[in-house]
């Protein structure tokens, strides 16, 4: 067993250890410090398969700033463990056993889906870097990447519109 | 790294999310596990388009196959980060208006 096999261990159990705890923490800013050190994990994957453009913006997006604008929305709302609503345990116990339904069917189907030379790269290989991502982007996909744009600026109005005061 | 265990890392994942939105009641927890979920689907399109350039490498050693799929996670984050603009929002307006982020006091459309 080699260093990335070991490495890939770790990551994976990182991530699901603590979107687990994400989900079940009582407390709303213990779950979104869990799902932070998750999108870290997340992140450590892309530096292993060597898609090191997508792990920085996956950290300079995800657990920078869309983390920050949840944990800045709750502490706004001074919500912490006493006023978290809770569910009716059956609910809860209902919700859990139609998620292991789903995971179990979706193993069953995909379990033999990729055969013995199906590899994902990892460590090698250059497609991830910014260099050739960015030819890219600004090539091929330029259009997509000015609509974009345009799909920020609405969102911008919209968060704006919906956020003020009547 | 066989593609298997991607797939399962990411279903895992995915079903974790799920199972967050089914058992919550928090408006922002149910919002955060879709990014959950919407960053398991990243992991496993990343992964899949190394195992593309993988294959396209093998014949050709300057082959720039799979670099779509990337994009296609960028643009995701993209999409993401609006999403998430839009939706904080709507929950504040939320929170606003019936001062709670229970989303069972959201049924107003059953009366």
């Amino acid at each position: 067993m080699g260093m990335t096999e070991i490495l890939f261990g770790f990551l994976t159990v990182l991530a699901i250890f603590s979107s687990l705890m994400m989900v079940t923490s009582k407390n709303p800013v213990y779950s979104v410090l869990w799902l932070i050190v998750t999108f870290f994990a997340v992140s450590g994957h892309y530096i292993l398969l060597n898609a090191q453009f997508l792990a920085i913006v996956n950290i300079i997006v995800y657990a920078g700033a869309i983390m920050v604008l949840f944990l800045f929305v709750i502490m706004l709302m001074n919500l912490n463990k006493e006023t978290e609503p809770q569910k009716n345990r059956w609910i809860k116990m209902a919700g859990a056993v139609a998620g292991g339904c789903l995971m179990l069917v979706l193993v069953a189907a995909l379990k033999d889906a990729g055969g013995k030379d199906d590899q994902a790269q990892v460590v090698a290989g250059d497609i991830g870097l910014i260099k050739n991502l960015g030819k890219e982007l600004f090539t091929t996909y330029v259009v997509p990447f000015e609509i974009s744009s345009i799909l920020f600026l609405s969102a911008m109005v919209g968060a704006v519109v919906i956020g003020k005061k009547e | 790294m066989p593609i298997n265990y991607y797939i399962l890392l990411s279903v895992a994942l995915f079903c974790i999310g799920i199972v967050g939105v089914l058992t919550r009641r928090n408006a922002i927890i149910i919002f955060m596990c879709i990014e959950l979920m919407l960053n398991a689907v990243n992991l496993l399109l990343v992964a899949f388009s190394k195992m593309h350039h993988l294959k396209a490498a093998a014949t050709n050693a300057a082959a720039t196959a799979g670099s779509d799929g990337q994009l296609f996670v960028f643009f995701i984050m993209v999409v993401a980060a609006a999403e998430v603009s839009v939706g904080l929002a709507i929950i504040v307006m939320m929170y606003r208006n019936i001062h709670s982020v229970d989303i069972n006091f959201l049924n107003r459309l059953k009366h």
